[in-house]
């Protein structure tokens, strides 16, 4: 039998460029969004008063005001929301009740006939405040002495692989202690110590967050959402409200760029609770623009203190870091980055000896959340540029240094887990031979200085250990498939290659797969959560099973028609056919109405639906004193990039020539998309290291709008990109894929730091590299020029 | 509030109808015609994701008041497939992949087939600086400034 099922062959379409299905509606204006969905009169409005300070007491609520307005026709408050919300850790209220934590705090949420009618309500609502210091660093937050943020914390529901510490603003702290980093130092002919900072900054999705919810009379909820994780809201919604998972739907229509900010609940736990009030009215709350920088989740900001040691002949024996993390007001996912970042905090090396505390720590500052690469660009920040001052020390081609000491199959890494074959060497080489390593290019202009850097990087999906996946095909009646997927497109393209994997295992043509969409908790089959870079691996798993499901029950009937052994029958192109005999059956009409037995006796078969699932049954828990343990995560996926780039030392400017990039994906079930991936995903690295950071002043965001907040435009572009696909097989992996879409933004900021250093001979620790603070750097640090 | 009777031209189409002054064009496309098509990423003419036509030129709708609308040709995302043909900068889009989330594409199309009527051959800095004001976080560009391009190369 030819077993679709074996990943070794790899039949069409995988491996091909295919377009994107949702291409067409995209193009159109046919794609529909969470806001586009039309609601009729009954639709209301709902608008959130939200704390103007960083940390204050709520003493007095007054919205009889607001109440009194014509057009008005529900307030909520705290008092309202009694029960704590929260992924990993349930640290939050929908609506604040005693106290605010970060400017944005939701405190008073107006429903009204109109937007303008409900903007107006909550100037007339009066708030008093007993205003507390502000903690605005996370060091500042670890003193013993600083005011508690979460005076509670050791009442909160937790889970059970985070480990707050109560009477502290410490969410979590993680540990690795591996070896003897204390006698390795005394080998080692090099140490670098070095701190590294890394700014808040914000997704900024070009769809704001946007959710509608109902309630009907009997108190079941329907919640419409610009949503990456549908289930997980679901879920959380019903916990904290009492409610039943099976009596609230999610419906997600396509989502206008997440990059982790849709993920979990931000924006849709108050337009639940606002619709509570007024059962029947849909409530629709949208965030602004001014909102969105501030309200919904930003990337957490991080202090990285690090020290490496190597020895003379290059081998890195040790290496120490502390993180802080500025977590802001609340955790949400933050307390599962600060654990990834300590459980990766050596970065893709083999290091014997480490030692590495990770602490999440509350600020009074925007929530920090998940945001592509899920601490991952952070960290890399530091490791990467260390790693480069190290090799400089030694002496060394940083490329050769890091093809000394990075991970390999078969190694050893920080938390002790054996790694799986990987093509980080690969990627390595096939990045250096791209952009001409070791090529000293001339610069454009007499005053500008040319250099290029190199950085590599991985990233392992950050999950429960038992996340898992579901997925549903069934035939219609001229065999095009239905697809049941719980995973969410927010433009990485995955209901492609979902399309492409049923297509593959189902043994049907590509153009015969429908998705069905939208996603819908009612409908679709679960998914955990559409974060880490995951469904392609994952979700593409349910979808092979759910395919393999169908195709099984196809072959009985079939072969039950033709009186043969099913092991002697495949589904090619559309069609059945015999290996033995040659026939060759359609697929239409029978996969509904199935087959005629002989001579009219009957019929047999039925309507074909076939399901499946997928969720890691490896991945094991933890030491809490040690960090070490069998197999921390499912996989990581690793990389290199390299960039060429200028320096102008009249105006400190930096200028990005070319980027090589080369991840190993395992299989790229469509080559075309992994490449966008890429280029989407360093031009956001870049901005981030050339532009990006959310502005304070004692807890007060600076900037809420594009002109004081600025992202990479399309002048920013380097002039060249080059993807780089390397394919060393995942063993779990559909046709052994492992995810991309988070990993091309994690090595890019290191990468250009490290050649401005090989331009202009300067060093910046805290992103981001503006102009201003390279030109000074030139100044302070006497650079090349 | 006072209202306006406005008679324009929508995707070809003669429309006349009441808007009050104070809304804007992003919102009377969107809640009023139902072209949903047109987004709204900002509200501050900051973001291009509400870029329509008026009169050939490229507008963000958000920044332009419906009343302003009066005697106008107006063209949105809707329109720009005609006769059940696509324009061959979405064709591009498709072939090249411009898209990825979508949320910018709308603008992003009439943005760049405005650049092509009054400029039919732009280098890659004519087609990089006409999109500066329309943000796309997904792609990195990449992919539009090569499909408007290949546009482009073709005749437009």
């Amino acid at each position: 039998m030819a077993d679709t099922g074996d990943m070794k062959t790899i039949p069409s379409p995988i491996g091909e460029s295919v377009r994107r299905v949702d291409a067409l509606e995209k193009v159109t204006g046919d794609a529909v969004f969470t806001d586009d969905i039309q609601f009729g009169p009954g639709l209301l409005h709902g608008r959130v008063v939200r704390s103007p300070h960083p940390h204050a007491l709520i003493k007095r609520v007054d919205v009889s005001k607001a109440l009194a307005l014509s057009g008005v026709r529900a307030v909520v408050t705290g008092e309202e929301c009694e029960e704590h919300i929260g992924l990993y850790l349930k640290d939050r209220y929908i609506f604040c009740r005693d106290r605010v934590r970060f400017v944005g705090d939701p405190v008073v949420g107006v429903v009204a006939i109109t937007d303008a009618i409900a903007e107006e309500a909550c100037q007339l609502v009066e708030v008093d405040y007993e205003v507390l210091e502000p903690v605005v660093n996370p060091l500042r937050g670890m003193d013993p002495g600083a005011p508690l943020l979460h005076p509670d914390l050791g009442t909160y529901g937790v889970a059970d692989f985070i480990d707050p510490k109560p009477g502290t603003n410490i969410a979590n702290h993680f540990k690795v202690r591996k070896g003897d980093v204390e006698s390795a130092w005394k080998e080692c002919a090099v140490i670098v110590e070095r701190e590294f900072q890394v700014p808040h900054v914000q997704h900024v999705p070009i769809e704001t967050h946007v959710a509608i919810a109902e309630f009907n009379q009997a108190g079941k909820i329907t919640l419409w959402s610009s949503s990456q994780s549908p289930f997980a809201q679901r879920n959380l919604i019903a916990e904290a409200l009492g409610i039943s998972q099976g009596d609230i739907r999610v419906i997600a229509p396509y989502v206008g760029g997440g990059f982790g900010s849709k993920a979990g609940v931000s924006v849709e736990g108050t337009a639940v609770v606002m619709a509570r009030l007024v059962p029947g009215h849909p409530v629709k709350v949208r965030l602004t623009r001014e909102e969105e920088f501030f309200c919904a989740f930003v990337r957490q900001g991080l202090i990285a203190k690090t020290k490496v040691g190597a020895k003379a002949d290059g081998e890195i024996l040790a290496m120490k870091t502390e993180y802080y993390w500025d977590a802001g007001a609340y955790t949400e996912y933050g307390v599962n980055i600060t654990r990834a970042s300590g459980y990766s905090s050596t970065g893709p090396y083999r290091i014997p000896n480490v030692e590495t505390d990770s602490y999440c720590v509350y600020t009074n500052h925007p929530v920090g959340g998940p945001m592509r690469g899920f601490g991952m660009p952070e960290i890399h920040w530091g490791i990467e540029q260390i790693m480069d001052i190290v090799a400089d020390e030694l002496g060394m081609d940083k490329a050769e240094f890091r093809l000394r000491n990075c991970l390999r199959g078969g190694d050893e890494n920080v938390t002790g887990m054996i790694m799986h074959p990987i093509g980080l060497t690969q990627c390595i080489e096939e990045v250096k031979d791209a952009i001409g390593w070791g090529v000293q290019e001339p610069p454009s202009a007499a005053h500008k200085l040319r250099g290029k850097g190199i950085a590599i990087a991985w990233k392992a999906p950050a999950m429960p250990p038992n996340a898992g996946s579901s997925a549903w095909v069934h035939l219609n009646e001229d065999a095009t498939v239905s697809l049941g997927v719980g995973g969410q497109e927010i433009g990485q393209g995955t209901f492609t290659v979902a399309a492409q994997m049923a297509a593959a295992a189902l043994g049907v043509p590509f153009e015969w797969i429908r998705i069905s969409t939208p996603v819908d908790t009612k409908y679709s089959p679960y998914e955990w959560q559409t974060v880490a870079s995951r469904l392609t691996w994952s979700m593409g798993n349910a979808i092979v099973a759910a395919a393999k499901d169908a195709r099984r029950q196809i072959l009985e009937i079939a072969a039950a028609h033709w009186d043969e052994d099913p092991e002697h029958l495949d589904i090619r192109d559309g069609e059945v056919i015999s290996y033995r005999t040659e026939e060759v059956m359609s697929l239409k009409n029978m996969v509904v109405y199935g087959l005629p037995l002989p001579d009219d006796q009957g019929w047999r078969g039925g309507p074909i639906i076939g399901h499946g699932n997928f969720m890691p049954s490896y991945v094991t828990s933890l030491s809490n004193e040690t960090g070490q343990g069998k197999r921390a995560v499912v996989h990581y996926t690793t990389g290199c990039q390299a960039v060429d780039l200028e320096v102008d030392t009249q105006t400190g400017q930096i200028t990005i020539l070319r980027v090589a990039s080369a991840f190993d994906v395992g299989k790229a079930i469509n080559p075309d998309q992994v490449r966008v991936q890429m280029e989407g995903g360093i031009v956001q690295g870049i901005s981030t290291a050339l532009f990006e950071s959310l502005q304070y002043k004692d807890g007060v965001p600076q900037a809420s709008n594009f002109t004081d907040y600025r992202i990479a435009t399309s002048v920013d572009m380097p002039d060249e990109i080059i993807p780089i696909i390397v394919e060393v097989p995942q063993d779990d992996g559909p046709w052994g894929a492992r995810g991309v879409g988070e990993h091309p933004m994690v090595p890019t900021a290191p990468a250009i730091a490290n050649a401005v250093f090989d331009a202009a001979g300067i060093r910046i620790f805290e992103l981001p590299l503006t102009a201003e603070k390279v030109f000074l750097a030139i100044q302070d640090q006497g650079g090349k020029s | 509030m006072d209202k306006h009777m406005i008679s324009f031209t929508i995707n070809g189409v003669d429309e006349t109808r009441e808007v009050p002054s104070n809304m804007t064009l992003l919102t009377f496309l969107r809640e009023q015609l139902n072209l949903t098509g047109v987004k709204s990423g900002c509200d501050a003419g900051e973001c291009g994701a509400c870029t329509v036509l008026m009169d050939g030129e490229p507008v963000n709708a958000c920044l332009v008041l419906a009343a302003e609308a009066d005697g106008v040709n107006i063209r949105t995302i809707e329109g720009l497939a005609s006769d059940g043909k696509l324009d061959p900068l979405q064709e591009a889009f498709i072939e090249l992949t411009g898209t990825q989330c979508g949320f910018c594409t709308p603008g992003i199309l009439i943005q760049a087939r405005a650049l092509l009527d009054r400029n039919p051959d732009p280098t890659v800095d004519e087609i990089k600086n006409a999109l500066r004001g329309n943000l796309c976080r997904c792609t990195g560009y990449t992919r539009i400034i090569d499909a408007i391009q290949a546009v482009a190369q073709e005749g437009g």
